[in-house]
């Protein structure tokens, strides 16, 4: 109480805006709080209130961040699926975002793993292919319980090649396929015959050639490459442009050191360049790279994955284990190719949004004002939701930063405490996949995480930390 | 009659603001009702009593109801659009740079930007007032709760938590502080001085300051501690620790402490610890008798008057004497006119009035408790001598409080004005921050239409408890109502003497 008279009178105003006045006038410093109840539940509102400032979680906090800042995700090279992937069942594919069935897939994802099935041989077609996925003889699960994430649907089955990137500071390894490029793909369910004909072209020509190259350049740290492409325009999530033109910079070398037949290194070389997403997958293996280190921290409240499966939003925290948290998908409010409007799009869906888990995508927008009127914004909206997302960080991450905000860290290590205490959802950039298989993108828009699934982390955490 | 409702998903307002939009649309023309809430049950139930929804709009506690009765479609449909273009009007702050900047919109986000904060001011609803709080204290803040509905296990951990840090909680329920001179919640604008005050009643602490300073001294800091904080199972933890702080204070040079009956034990405690501050200690616990608190070294005070006297003659000067009646000759009553009908919204006023005369009128009836008051069976009707805290729960719920909002009391004033039996109409009218901008102008209506006591009506009786500093200004509220016709007492106390008086002469 000495320090309340001691000190000159600095009050935060929270509930009825009338009191902020006759205090300010009086001379005193007033902070007026927009308040709204927290999850609009007495039960979280007070879960909620016992984890602020908690000297364990804020421990646990330093020690998950710390963690996620020292990841050096470094690109080492290119395996299949069932070389590469601890544990995936002869007859397993993976999917994005958090665990769902056959049964309650939405169609991109049914789609793309009927095409999977036909890729594998399992089936001749892809309605044969249904009937198999949904017999029970195919198992199914994240991506992210196997180090892994993909774009869209995320399928991986076991004949893919995979991205392998190792961080040798927590000698921890995470995957992504490899981008397929724009057009018919299978990641928006597309499955026609010259889809599987290219992912049979990725493997039999592009991966051994990636393996190769990768072979002669030698050990690829990625974060200095996303942290350029931060300065050069990309948000590495929705936009990849000089990420993978760097990266290419990078191979184009070695490729021609390893001894490539000449068709196969013009073939290669053309494929990846006709793709601006083609680093997305490696900055996304490189977020979950980051997001593993800082992952299993007990009493943490840090978001380590935020992933869709169109359905369902689900997220991941430090402190919480292998529990998902979930809620409905929402459907993005965006820009839309013509002939296509809302009504055409798929819930959210894809493990992208691992990039804004980790500090870049949208919460890096003011990097990439050029995306930010595809994602239906201005210049001054791409800085506001960068620094909008501050507020709902543990720290910045110096490795990125945004020449726009005066080089300003990006706002990383969203904490489920802050998300649901402001109500300020995770921004994230997506693309918009067609409801129906096969289609493929119809849009691309700025959505948000879902706050239910961080105000179901709230009261498990709270569970978790002794009174 | 058109009707009509518009849902607002995802947003929260306090009742302030949406009591301020309903009160504007309700302007528009062409509409006969109109209201925005929360729409709670509760809400939803208060809706359908006033007639503005009949079948259930279908909307969630965490989305903002719009109701409109309007006399034409198109200005039903101007209305809701009014009132939703309102509720969306996002209040924009930008920097010297033209930069908006991001509302705040939790504590910590606060605190974020302003580390030096050492104090949070809570007024949300009360089940989540306390989870408020509790941020507030482990973020290391000092807490004023605003709010009520709070229960008794929260404060008592909140208040424990607090003293193991060093921190004070003032409430729940505390409507009243000033601290370094800020008039914090339903303040009055009260000159500084010496004078230090501890209170556990939000209208005694207005009370005392406000009669301090109509004598020409001044409140050094005013600490409300919530109306329980002298119950046995808080045991008067802020109290000590404001009592404490007062007594280090340097600015403090007599402190006053206010408060309903506390439990004896905890009484003792507390005016212990006053008495080692070794600075003179004016206790005025309402109820509590005199020549039952003995206590060497402290002064008792029967009324919030006399208090205010005893302190302000404490820090050396010269006060008003306490105990009188108004200044001008008791207007006569006719036989039938027997009866006081006290109409309060200030819970401590009405529970003075009660200690002051349950045992000297005959018959008295309340909606509160109280040695020798019979309760009344039906709150809305008077019965013989009737003392009204308007204020109570019983009263407010769904409404905002009648310091605020008079229509309620206003309904009151007009039935009593139309009671034969009713001789002394006795209400108070509180000035300051938060209460209502323009109480005369408020009430003036229902007080025109009670029967002139010239033609044989009521006596008309109150007394305005404010400042000329406060926004409303004394002096102006009180020539307003004197021009009413009202009779004017200084204070509660004298007010209620007065109307006894009267009532006596009529015997």
């Amino acid at each position: 109480m000495s320090d309340l008279f001691g000190a000159p009178l600095s009050v935060i105003n929270v509930g009825l805006a009338q009191f902020a006045d006759p205090i300010r006038n009086a001379g005193a410093n007033v902070a007026e709080v927009e308040w709204a109840p927290p999850a609009h539940d007495e039960e979280i509102a007070r879960a909620l209130a016992r984890l602020i400032n908690r000297p364990e979680i804020e421990a646990a906090n330093q020690t998950a961040f710390g963690r996620y800042l020292a990841a050096q995700p470094t690109l080492r090279g290119v395996g299949f699926a069932r070389d590469v992937l601890d544990g995936l069942g002869d007859r397993t594919i993976l999917h994005s975002g958090p665990p769902i069935t056959w049964d309650d897939m939405c169609a991109p994802v049914r789609g793309a793993i009927a095409g999977a099935c036909v890729y594998e041989g399992w089936a001749e077609t892809p309605a044969e292919a249904e009937t198999l996925a949904g017999s029970g003889e195919i198992s199914f699960a994240p991506c992210h319980h196997f180090g892994a994430v993909g774009p869209m649907a995320g399928i991986i089955s076991p004949s893919m090649p995979l991205w392998v990137i190792e961080d040798p500071v927590h000698n921890h390894t995470t995957f992504s396929n490899l981008n397929e490029g724009l057009g018919k793909v299978l990641r928006f369910g597309a499955n026609s015959p010259d889809v599987i004909a290219h992912l049979e072209w990725m493997r039999d020509v592009l991966a051994p050639a990636l393996a190769a190259t990768l072979e002669s350049l030698g050990d690829l740290e990625l974060k200095p490459i996303m942290a350029q492409a931060l300065h050069m325009g990309d948000e590495v999530h929705n936009r990849n442009g000089a990420a993978s033109a760097l990266l290419i910079k990078r191979l184009i070398p070695a490729a021609l050191d390893a001894g490539l037949e000449p068709k196969t290194l013009s073939d290669v070389v053309t494929f990846i360049n006709s793709n601006d997403h083609f680093f997305l997958n490696l900055s996304m293996a490189a977020c979950k790279s980051m997001l593993d280190a800082a992952h299993g921290v007990p009493g943490s409240s840090l978001v380590t994955a935020m992933a869709r499966n169109g359905v369902n939003f689900g997220i991941r925290v430090s402190g919480l284990g292998d529990s998902w948290f979930e809620a409905p998908a929402s459907i993005i409010d965006g820009l839309f190719f013509p002939g296509y409007s809302t009504a055409d799009a798929n819930p959210d869906l894809g493990d992208s949004s691992i990039t804004e888990t980790c500090g870049i995508g949208a919460f890096a927008m003011a990097a990439s004002p050029a995306i930010v009127q595809f994602v239906g914004g201005t210049a001054s909206d791409a800085l506001a939701n960068s620094r909008r997302m501050a507020h709902i960080t543990y720290g910045r991450n110096t490795a990125f930063t945004l020449p726009a905000l005066d080089f300003m860290a990006t706002p990383a290590g969203i904490d489920i405490r802050k998300v649901v205490d402001t109500g300020i959802a995770p921004v994230i950039n997506t693309g918009i996949a067609h409801r129906e298989a096969g289609i493929g993108q119809v849009g691309a828009g700025i959505t948000h995480a879902p706050l239910a699934c961080f105000s179901a982390a709230v009261t498990a955490l709270a569970e978790t930390i002794a009174d | 009659m058109n009707m009509g409702t518009r849902i607002i998903a995802d947003m929260y307002r306090d009742s302030v603001a949406l009591m301020k939009i309903s009160s504007s649309v309700t302007l528009l023309d062409g509409v006969k009702q109109a209201s925005c809430i929360m729409a709670t049950a509760a809400n939803l139930e208060l809706l359908r009593e006033a007639g503005l929804i009949h079948e259930d709009p279908g909307a969630r506690p965490n989305e903002v109801l719009i109701a409109v009765e309007a006399e034409t479609e198109a200005a039903l449909a101007a209305a809701l659009d009014a009132a939703e273009a309102e509720l969306r009007a996002d209040p924009i702050v930008a920097d010297e740079n033209g930069v908006t900047s991001e509302p705040l919109r939790s504590i910590e986000m606060a605190l974020d930007g302003n580390v030096e904060a050492n104090f949070a001011l809570i007024a949300t609803p009360g089940p989540f007032a306390a989870a408020e709080a509790m941020k507030s204290v482990q973020l290391g803040l000092n807490v004023m709760m605003f709010s009520d509905n709070v229960s008794i296990d929260d404060e008592l951990a909140l208040k424990t938590q607090a003293e193991q840090a060093g921190l004070m909680v003032m409430g729940p329920d505390c409507g009243t502080a000033i601290i370094d001179g800020a008039p914090l919640g339903f303040a009055n604008v009260v000159r500084r001085g010496e004078i230090g005050i501890v209170a556990a009643s939000g209208t005694g602490l207005q009370q005392v300051s406000c009669l301090i300073d109509a004598d020409g001294c001044g409140v050094s800091q005013a600490i409300g501690t919530g109306g329980r904080d002298l119950d046995s199972r808080i045991g008067g933890i802020t109290t000590k620790r404001a009592i404490t702080a007062l007594g280090a204070d340097p600015d403090t040079k007599v402190i006053v402490l206010i408060s309903k009956p506390p439990a004896p034990d905890v009484a003792n405690d507390v005016l212990e610890h006053a008495v080692a501050t070794g600075k003179p200690v004016i206790a005025c616990l309402l109820g509590l008798l005199r020549d039952k608190a003995g206590k060497t070294g402290v002064t008792f005070a029967d009324t919030l008057e006399e208090a205010a006297h005893l302190a302000v003659t404490a820090a050396g000067a010269n006060a008003r004497a306490p105990g009188g009646l108004i200044d001008a000759t008791l207007p006569g009553l006719n036989d039938d006119r027997r009866y006081l009908r006290a109409l309060y919204s200030g819970g401590t006023f009405c529970y003075e009035a009660l200690t002051m005369l349950g045992t000297t009128l005959d018959g008295v009836h309340s909606n509160t408790s109280s040695v020798g008051i019979q309760t009344l069976n039906d709150p809305w009707t008077s019965a013989g001598h009737t003392i009204l805290d308007l204020g109570d729960d019983l009263f407010t719920r769904g409404r905002p409080h009648p310091m605020i909002d008079h229509r309620l009391r206003n309904d009151r004033i007009m039935a009593e004005g139309e009671d034969p039996g009713t001789g002394v109409i006795l209400f108070d009218i509180v000035l300051g921050h938060g209460a209502h901008e323009d109480p005369v102008a408020a009430m003036a209506p229902a007080l025109s239409a009670v029967p002139k006591h010239d033609d044989g009506g009521p006596v008309l009786l109150g007394f305005v408890c404010g400042t000329d500093s406060d926004p409303q200004g004394l002096a102006r509220q009180r020539d307003a109502m004197v021009d009413l016709g009202v009779r004017l007492a200084d204070n509660n106390a004298q007010a209620v003497r007065t109307a006894a008086a009267i009532l006596e002469g009529t015997k």
